[in-house]
Order: structure tokens, then C-alpha cells, then sequence
């Protein structure tokens, strides 16, 4: 009996934190169903007549160029995300597993990395990327993407504790190389790690804005957020297509759901092994 | 939304502020170094517009000429639009053609990214107005763009709400101010208007009717007049309307704003001429009630309005194929099958004199209360003055609105927020390295 109490506020407080999460996402969902006369007319909360509509516009805007932003987020987000976590990885588990000289002076390199916002860095980047000649390429915004400290920091520290120093004794002993224990050893027990850095990742790149916006002039080449931006600010003379942001907005989260669902169980095993280890 | 772009702008502006001080002292004509001899085979340029339906009408043209293949790639529109020309021009990545909005073609002057097209474009000087002519010289003998479209203001009512409260169509602002009084009394819900703190166009139309010039050039110098005495007018009678809380303070464009034009809590809006495709959008219970009229005048019997946005067609200085860019913001703004497609595809209010006059089905959200819409438009058109806009417009445009969010949130008098436009704007030429007169 005395423990509900207890209970009850942390419960409470999760509840407003879902309900913090979950309020805009249901306004955009609501919004989205809005016909265009609708959006401002009918109550917030109110749902309206028009999603079918307004996916039907939204696929017909430029030839379905929405679809085209979506597959170039897709190729950005998940081709950077997985590059980086391998990276992330090999450079987390190299970090926490051989001692050579240097390595604190790297680690505290990378640790001194996190402390710059990547937004600082997009200019710069733009300006090395224009003398390379790859501004405006797929690359310029999947190269950035990859190198990043957070995720390495994260790879180090999770090599460390879940891969046990007597394991890769042991493997030394049986005659694996380096780069054997590092793909059969480590990689496996790692992977609860690396999905974590991915799905970090992913999400970052698919939100990122200010990069390929910078990085970016072909329309063709852009992510949904640029993409998706063209239609908000369409010149101050134009009414922005609110209707069409929205749902698109709507559409662009699909994904990450559909990411973070199918995702979720290998996050389910980290924990459990956690668990079992004591 | 707004967190982000004001990162952007922060992270362009150090750009250029680390980059343009040496160059940008005067507005002075970039040296013409593009050779423009044409050069044999199909030549291909690359377009950055923000108009909708370009795409389209870009089909046309290259169906048309073979030799000359334009390629449109739609960008965002507005401020960061400028921002990122300047830094792809910065770092040698520029569009050969660029749409610029008139506020923001002096900055790209000052950083030398757009070439001084005089020679190519002498024959069409007569399809425009000297006013808008002198928004792509800035007076002096370069021509920096070709205009494309132009945004006169004039005054649009509801109809039939002011039958309904009995106000006629305010001919002087002081006759809208008290209009705005009777309608507030009438009903406290409704608001004969509001003024906006985001939207610095709309102020810098209102200024310009006023007669104000926020920038000129003498000589080899700079001279700013933001809070001349024209501007701080203007200042001042819209913040005595919000002080004695006659009129509304919602910026334009909010859902808010939108509901009270869609519901008529909201009677008027001094717009420009674009204005139709808002209404028609945020406002679509407004059909056929509301009308234009010119803007009230600050005196009986004159007759001037100001312009609100509007933009023209720029060849980047480092384009290769300077003469077929010309040729086709040529083509796209004073050809006739070029207006047309303007008009029918991108919607746009085109600021050639003679695509002006073509227009004649009024927009079909008027075609009941304004059917002369364009006869109407043209007439307003004809008595818009501008004034010269200075290379960092968008520092001003950001002060605006700090400064007046300020005041209406701490109920200060308007005019120390146009000086402190002023200030900030004179202070950032000053850090750029432009001189300054005094």
C-alpha cells in the first residue's frame, strides 16, 4: 500500500512526457487531414475532410518531386548513418581496447569535437567542399555526416564495457588477427551499441537542415526538410502551401516510426544483457 | 521554423562579414569580364527561381531554342534566398540566372555577384517604369537585372462589413484612423486592421508612400535615413492605433491573422497588389466580399503609394554564358509569350508595362466585388513611388523586427524602434567597410 504513492508520481510524470511527445505530432496529424479552407477555419483539434486530397496534391506538386526528396533522405540519412556507425565503431572499440601512444590526446580531441555544434561547421565545410569541386553533390552531404564524435564516444564507451578483455585473450591465443577478432569478437557483442549510434544518426541526418540547405542548389538533389522548405517560404508574394507542408510533414515522420519500431528489439536485447550480467 | 533561420542567417552573415569588407565599399559596376561571344553548341544554364510552376514555364523556352537548355532548380524562397546566393557566389558556386528580390539585388551588387547586364539590356528599358527601372540600377548607369514582377499596395476592404458599420473608404490615414476607432467601438472583436512586426516589407512600402528614402547614394559614399521624418510618421500613427488598441498587433500571415480575415474580425488590409492569391488561400469564406481601393494618403488630394515585395531576373557575374542568360530573362520578362506564361503559370503581377495592361479577367476570387481589378491595379501602379535599397537589408529587416516586437511588448513609442533600425544598420555597413556619408 505504501509503495503506490511512490508509483504514482513517476507515473504521472511520464504521462506528461508522452503527452508532451505526442501533442504536436497529433496536431500534424490533424492539421494534415485539413482541406485547405479548412486549415484555419475549423478548431485545432477538430479533424477535416481532406487528407486523401492533400496526398493526392502533394503527390502530383512538380511531377511527385516530394517522393523524390524522401528517397534522397532515405540515401543521406540511412547511407550516412550506416558509414558513420561503422566508423563509430571500429574507431570506439580501437580506442578502448589497444593502448598506443596518443590515444588520450585523440579521445580528448574527439570529446573537445562534441563541444562544436555541427550548425558552426556548415559553412566552413561548404566553402572545403566548394574548392573540392563536390558542392552541390551527393557527397557533400554524406561525407560530413559520417565523421562524428558524439557517436565514437558512444562506440568507446559501450566496446569497453561490453567487450571483455579476456575474450579477445582469448582469441589472441587461438590465433585470430586483429582484424578477425574485430569482425567475429567484438563487432557481435557490439551491436546493441551500434544500433543505438545508428538510429541516432539516421534521425539526425534526416533532420539535419542547415547543411544540405548550404550544401545544396539542385532542387533534384535535396532532402525532404529543404524540399519541404521551398514550399514554406515560396516568396513573400505567394501563399505558402500549407496544406501540402503539413502532410508532408505527416508523411516525413512515417519513416522514422517505421525505423524506430522495427529497431526497437535490438535495444530490447541490451537490455536484457545488462540484465543477465549483473 | 524560426530558431532555424535565424541560425542560418547567423552562420551566412559571419560568411560575409569575415568576407565582403574589403570588396564592398561602394556599388560600383563589376568590371565586365565575361566574354560574350557565343560559343558553338547548346549552351546550358542553370536558373534558381522561386516562382511556382517555372519549371514550366522554362518547358516552353527550351522546347523553343535548342541552343539555349535552362534548367530550374526551385529554392526557398525570401531572405535566406539572398544568403545562399551570396555564399555559392562567394565560394564559385553561383546559378547563371537567379531571381532577386529588389530589396536584396543591392547586396548582391555590393559583393560583386551579379553582372552589370546595361549593354544587352538597353533596347527593353522602355517596356518599364522609371521606378521600377531605378530598383535595378540604383540609379547609376549599370543595370544589375531585368524586373519581373512588381508589388504596388493599395488598400483592400471587406465590403460589406463596412456597409455594415458605416465607414466609407478611408481616403487619408487620418480618416482610417477613425474608421478604426468607430469599428473597434462598434464591436470590440473587430479590428479595422493590424500592424505587423514581422513583416518589414510592408513597413518599407508604407515609407516609401510616405515619401521616405531609407538609403542614397552620394558619390562614393553611403547615406542611411531610416528614421527620417517620413518613416517616423508612418512609425508613430501606427503606434498611436495600437496604443489606444484600436487596431490589432497580430503580424500578418499567423493562423490568427488568417482566421480574423476568414471570419471578418478583420476589415482591411493594406497589401500589395499579390495580395489576391493570400486571400484566396487563408480566406476563402472572404469570396467576392472584399474590394480594393488606393492607400489612404498622409495628405487630402495626393496621390502615392509604396511597393511591397516584387523581384527580377539576375545573371551571376561569374556565368560563362553571360549573353544567352540575358537573352532569356529577356525573353521571360518583356516577351509577350513570356508575361503570359508569367502571368497564367507563376502567378505573378509582371512589371512590364505592357504584360500590365494585357491583364484583364480579374482574379476569381474579385470577379464579383472588383471587377476591374487590374484597370484598378494599373491606375495604383502608376503612382508608386520606391526608394533605393542599401546592401545589407536584411540586418534591417531583422531589426525592424526585434525592435517593434519590442515596443508592442513593452508599449514603447514606435519611433525609438525605426532608430534603433537605423543604428543597427549603420553600425553593420560600418563593420562591412562601407563609408558612410554623413
Amino acid at each position: 500500500m505504501s509503495r503506490r504513492p511512490v508509483g504514482a508520481l513517476p507515473t504521472g510524470l511520464l504521462v506528461l512526457g508522452a503527452i508532451y511527445c505526442l501533442l504536436p505530432v497529433s496536431w500534424v496529424l490533424i492539421s494534415a487531414s485539413k482541406a485547405p479552407g479548412e486549415l484555419f477555419t475549423l478548431g485545432t483539434l477538430t479533424p477535416g475532410t481532406g487528407l486523401l486530397e492533400n496526398v493526392r496534391e502533394l503527390n502530383a506538386y512538380r511531377h511527385g518531386v516530394f517522393w523524390r526528396w524522401m528517397l534522397n533522405s532515405v540515401v543521406y540519412a540511412g547511407g550516412g548513418a550506416l558509414l558513420s556507425t561503422l566508423v563509430s565503431a571500429v574507431s570506439g572499440f580501437a580506442l578502448a581496447k589497444y593502448a598506443f601512444p596518443g590515444r588520450n590526446l585523440i579521445f580528448n580531441v574527439l570529446i573537445g569535437g562534441i563541444l562544436v555544434p555541427s550548425v558552426v561547421l556548415a559553412v566552413p565545410q561548404y566553402l572545403l567542399f566548394s574548392k573540392l569541386g563536390m558542392a552541390d553533390t551527393y557527397w557533400a552531404v554524406l561525407l560530413p555526416q559520417i565523421l562524428h564524435p558524439y557517436s565514437i564516444y558512444l562506440a568507446r564507451v559501450y566496446a569497453s564495457a561490453a567487450v571483455p578483455d579476456s575474450l579477445l585473450e582469448a582469441g589472441r591465443i587461438d590465433g585470430a588477427s586483429e582484424g578477425r577478432l574485430l569482425a567475429r569478437v567484438a563487432m557481435p557483442l557490439m551491436v546493441p551499441g551500434m544500433v543505438t549510434i545508428f538510429l541516432f544518426q539516421f534521425v539526425a541526418i534526416w533532420n539535419n537542415f542547415l547543411l544540405p540547405f548550404i550544401m545544396l542548389g539542385d532542387d533534384g538533389k535535396f532532402p525532404l526538410t529543404v524540399g519541404l522548405y521551398t514550399l514554406l517560404a515560396a516568396g513573400a508574394n505567394q501563399p505558402s502551401l500549407y496544406n501540402l507542408i503539413i502532410t508532408g510533414a505527416l508523411l516525413s515522420i512515417i519513416p522514422l516510426i517505421a525505423l524506430f519500431l522495427t529497431m526497437q528489439r535490438y535495444w530490447r536485447t541490451d537490455l536484457s544483457g545488462g540484465a543477465l550480467k549483473g | 521554423m524560426r530558431t532555424q533561420r535565424l541560425a542560418i542567417a547567423a552562420a551566412l552573415a559571419t560568411l560575409f562579414a569575415a568576407g565582403c569588407g574589403g570588396t564592398a565599399e561602394t556599388p560600383e559596376a563589376a568590371p565586365a569580364t565575361a566574354a560574350s561571344s557565343a560559343p558553338a553548341g547548346p549552351v546550358s544554364l542553370i536558373y534558381w527561381t522561386w516562382a511556382p510552376n517555372m519549371d514550366k514555364i522554362v518547358a516552353v523556352w527550351n522546347q523553343a531554342n535548342p541552343d539555349i537548355q535552362v534548367t530550374v532548380s526551385k529554392q526557398a524562397g525570401g531572405d535566406d534566398a539572398a544568403a545562399k546566393f551570396l555564399t555559392a557566389a562567394k565560394a564559385g558556386n553561383a546559378p547563371d540566372l537567379v531571381q532577386a528580390e529588389y530589396q536584396h539585388l543591392p547586396s548582391f551588387i555590393a559583393a560583386d555577384a551579379v553582372a552589370d547586364i546595361a549593354a544587352e539590356t538597353a533596347a527593353v528599358k522602355p517596356e518599364f517604369s522609371a521606378g521600377l527601372w531605378g530598383l535595378v540600377t540604383l540609379g547609376t548607369d549599370a543595370v544589375y537585372a531585368i524586373p519581373q514582377d512588381s508589388g504596388p499596395m493599395m488598400l483592400y476592404y471587406r465590403k460589406d462589413l463596412f456597409e455594415k458599420y458605416g465607414i466609407a473608404v478611408p481616403k487619408t490615414w487620418a480618416e482610417y484612423a477613425e474608421a478604426a476607432r468607430i469599428v473597434h467601438k462598434a464591436d470590440p472583436k473587430v479590428y479595422l486592421g493590424s500592424f505587423s512586426s514581422k513583416d518589414p516589407g510592408w513597413f518599407a512600402g508604407l515609407a516609401q508612400q510616405a515619401g521616405a528614402q531609407w538609403w542614397s547614394i552620394s558619390g562614393e559614399a553611403w547615406k542611411v535615413g531610416i528614421n527620417d521624418t517620413a518613416t517616423t510618421k508612418v512609425a508613430d500613427f501606427w503606434g498611436g492605433l495600437v496604443q489606444e488598441g484600436v487596431i490589432d498587433d497580430q503580424p500578418y500571415f499567423t493562423p490568427e491573422w488568417n482566421k480574423a480575415l476568414n471570419n471578418g474580425t478583420q476589415l482591411s488590409w493594406p497589401s500589395a497588389v499579390w495580395g489576391p492569391g493570400v486571400l484566396e488561400s487563408n480566406a476563402p469564406k472572404g469570396k467576392g466580399k472584399w474590394a480594393i481601393a488606393p492607400l489612404p494618403q498622409w495628405n487630402a488630394g495626393e496621390n502615392f503609394s509604396g511597393f511591397w515585395g516584387g523581384s527580377s531576373t539576375a545573371v551571376s557575374a561569374t556565368s560563362k554564358n553571360r549573353a544567352a542568360a540575358v537573352k532569356f530573362a529577356t525573353w521571360l520578362n518583356t516577351d509577350p509569350q513570356g508575361i503570359d506564361l508569367l502571368v497564367k503559370e507563376a502567378f505573378v503581377y509582371p512589371a512590364s508595362g505592357k504584360g500590365q495592361a494585357a491583364l484583364g479577367t480579374p482574379p476569381a476570387y474579385f470577379a464579383e466585388s472588383q471587377p476591374d481589378f487590374w484597370q484598378q491595379a494599373a491606375t495604383i501602379g502608376a503612382s508608386a513611388r520606391g526608394f533605393t535599397f542599401g546592401p545589407n537589408v536584411g540586418v534591417t529587416y531583422n531589426a525592424y523586427k526585434d525592435a517593434f516586437d519590442k515596443a508592442l511588448q513593452d508599449k514603447s513609442p514606435f519611433s525609438a524602434s525605426v532608430g534603433t533600425m537605423q543604428d543597427t544598420t549603420v553600425a553593420d555597413m560600418r563593420k562591412s567597410g562601407f563609408t558612410l556619408a554623413q
